[in-house]
């Protein structure tokens, strides 16, 4: 018993240096690398003809607004307007000790040519230290709740989505804002992860490879969650680029030193990189390893849909590690193992969210993928 | 006095195992479901001999809490059983706890009274890294002392500490304090609402241990006396707060690992089941000493 092993660990003594040339440090087996004619030099780290999970996919030309390619190098519009959302979830205590910090002084986020708003987005929830007061604001975002009249009838999580909505949007419009960072802290073990919703977001991919080039040798990783059946409307997708930030082992309601300032790390470096791009600077091509969402795995119920069973000790807080078929998954209150029966290794994540009880989810699985980004410059 | 003579206390018959007096605090709340196993345990060190045996009860406090997965809905039940809140007037729309703490006090109790149960133990998990640890008002009650030595010694990798809360019965209210004996068994690190299966596995061995030791005890084992460490509670700390809002401007320092507590060594005398009469029996003199660290 104890601590579970840290994955937060170093990223107080980080590098400042913001240099973009470093090869995303590959690692792990590789096969059936297809290679493009496109990919940098950086893609000769991988070598071919071991065993399982990576692939590297090539994202098409895009058809995202504001952007258009010059060579191969993508134009973006400068990111002169940005969030920070704190409290999306009112118990998750890193992001709203740090918005309200930055609310009270906003020397740290001052960058030039931006202006960077930091914000409670479930205040109710806050007071109330609890995820939600109703329903939960980071599903609330459908086209349906966004768009649907009326008043006090709805949930109040749906209400003020609609009004985040105006605020910040309207999602999906010209008007939105450019770049919404929204901070959430897990009970599960995973870290600092960045989290993706679309592989053909060129600026985010960008904007991560420099994130974790900036804090290396600590690491923060990507997950990636573009599954047509368990992506869910966020929070930050009223911006035209949505970026989470999940950083754990925190318990909910609970205030961890070593957790905030990794956050707060992360953050001073993906300010950073919004002013270097905004002031002209162009970013290479690079590549970015990313976990992608595979599967959610619920935990074994009875008849009555009660747990019967917990993650396995040797599961439990081995968030990113590879889980192979005929490993120890769950262990039944009384002791006996329950293997993992899947086809192939996977990576899971998520492991043990305290909150994911109620949505049926003992942990998810993903797949290791290495994404290309383009080179990226500001229009 | 000689600390070797043994003191006699009468049998427990009557013990209750309770989780879930926190909503969110699950371990205790999944342990007491597994009703049947523990009673098993419970009688197994019995003899068949006609004599009564133990009986258990599992008791789920909160169930709304628990239901809610939420450390309380109106107000914090541990903190409801105060003999002025049990015995008090109850004004037009009391809080539910206030109403469930009356209720457990009628099932289990009353506190003070002849009939309460012999043995109430309140399971507890906790964010902070404190391991297992027995927390109780007094620093002499012999019998969750012993518990606590034979679970040191059945479980000796799981780091261990008996609290005690330098609280007179008066003031007691927690949800042990209805019982003659009562503690309660805190584990963590756990965050609220999930559970963890080693920090499961350690609260089960703790409970069941606990079992074979009144089971033990009732049947006429003799408990050699000894040394304990405890720690006594000095002082409850805040979080820095602004003076207007009252919200915290600062973090635990991540150096910090334990708040202070004053370490006591207490000494205990052996101890065996009086099995003259069944009546309660008021405890000889105990002649201890304090060696302070």
């Amino acid at each position: 018993m104890g601590e579970p092993r840290s994955q937060v660990s170093s990223l107080l003594s980080v590098c400042d240096s913001t240099t973009t040339s470093q090869p995303d440090g590959g690692g792990g087996d590789v096969k059936d690398v297809k290679t493009q004619p496109h990919l940098n030099s950086e893609a000769g780290n991988f070598s071919t003809g071991a065993s399982a999970a990576f692939s590297v996919s090539t994202p098409p030309p895009s058809t995202l607004p504001g952007m258009s390619f010059h060579g191969s190098t993508a134009r973006l519009s400068e990111a002169r307007r940005v969030a920070i959302f704190g409290g999306t979830h009112g118990n998750e205590m890193s992001g709203v000790a740090l918005v309200n910090l930055w609310i009270k002084n906003s020397d740290d986020i001052q960058r030039r040519g931006v202006d960077i708003k930091p914000f409670i987005a479930n205040p109710k929830a806050v007071e109330k230290c609890v995820r939600y007061v109703e329903t939960d604001l980071n599903r609330a975002f459908t086209p349906e709740n966004l768009s649907a009249s009326g008043g006090d009838e709805f949930p109040y999580e749906v209400r003020r989505a609609q009004e985040i909505n105006r605020m910040f949007g309207p999602k999906g419009s010209p008007e939105a804002y450019d770049v919404i960072f929204d901070l959430h802290n897990t009970t599960s073990n995973m870290g600092c992860t960045l989290i993706l919703e679309s592989s053909k977001d060129h600026f985010n991919l960008q904007m991560m490879n420099y994130i974790k080039k900036a804090i290396s040798p600590a690491s923060c990783l990507v997950l990636l969650n573009e599954h047509p059946l368990l992506k869910y409307s966020t929070c930050r997708s009223v911006a035209k680029h949505a970026v989470g930030l999940e950083v754990g082992p925190q318990p909910q309601g609970v205030l961890r030193s070593n957790i905030f300032e990794a956050m707060r790390v992360i953050l001073k470096h993906a300010l950073d990189f919004i002013e270097l791009f905004n002031e002209g600077m162009e970013f290479p091509p690079c590549t970015v390893e990313v976990f992608r969402v595979n599967e959610r795995i619920d935990y074994p119920r009875d008849a009555n849909r009660n747990i019967i069973a917990m993650v396995h000790p040797n599961l439990q807080d081995c968030d990113w590690e590879p889980l192979n078929p005929g490993d120890p998954m769950f262990q039944t209150f009384d002791g006996k193992t329950i293997p993992y029966q899947g086809s192939c290794t996977v990576y899971p994540t998520f492991i043990n969210e305290a909150a994911y009880y109620e949505k049926q989810q003992a942990f998810v699985t993903t797949r290791r993928e290495t994404l290309a980004a383009s080179s990226i410059r500001k229009a | 006095m000689d600390v070797d003579e043994p003191v006699c206390l009468p049998r427990l018959s009557r013990i209750a195992v309770c989780g879930g007096t926190h909503g969110n605090e699950l371990p205790g709340v999944y342990l007491v479901r597994d009703v049947l196993k523990l009673q098993r345990r419970a009688s197994e060190g019995e003899e068949d001999d006609g004599e009564e045996h133990t009986s258990m009860l599992t008791v789920l406090s909160n169930p709304r809490a628990v239901q809610q997965c939420r450390r309380y809905t109106d107000t914090d039940l541990n903190r409801c059983f105060t003999l002025a809140t049990l015995n008090g007037p109850t004004s037009d729309s009391p809080p539910y706890e206030v109403l469930r703490a009356q209720e457990l006090n009628t099932m289990l109790g009353p506190k003070g009274g002849p009939g309460a149960v012999d043995l109430v133990c309140d399971l507890h998990s906790t964010t902070a890294n404190m391991g297992l640890c027995f927390i109780a008002y007094s620093d002499c009650d012999w019998i969750c002392l012993h518990i606590f030595k034979h679970l040191q010694r059945r479980m000796p990798d799981t780091p261990m500490r008996f609290i005690h809360l330098g609280i007179s019965g008066k003031e007691s209210y927690s949800l042990d304090s209805v019982g003659k004996h009562g503690f309660a068994m805190e584990i963590g690190p756990q965050p609220h609402g999930g559970v963890r299966s080693d920090i499961y596995a350690v609260m089960s061995a703790g409970v069941r241990h606990m079992l074979d030791w009144v089971g033990l005890f009732n049947s006429g084992a003799v408990f050699e006396g000894g040394w304990v460490d405890v720690f006594t509670l000095v002082k409850n700390i805040d979080y820095p707060r602004d003076s207007k809002t009252h919200n915290i401007t600062a973090a635990i320092h991540s150096h910090l690992q334990v708040c202070p507590c004053r370490n006591v060594r207490i000494q205990i005398s052996s101890l065996e089941v009086d099995k003259l009469t069944s009546s309660p029996q008021t405890q000889a003199t105990i002649f201890f000493k304090l060696h302070f660290f």
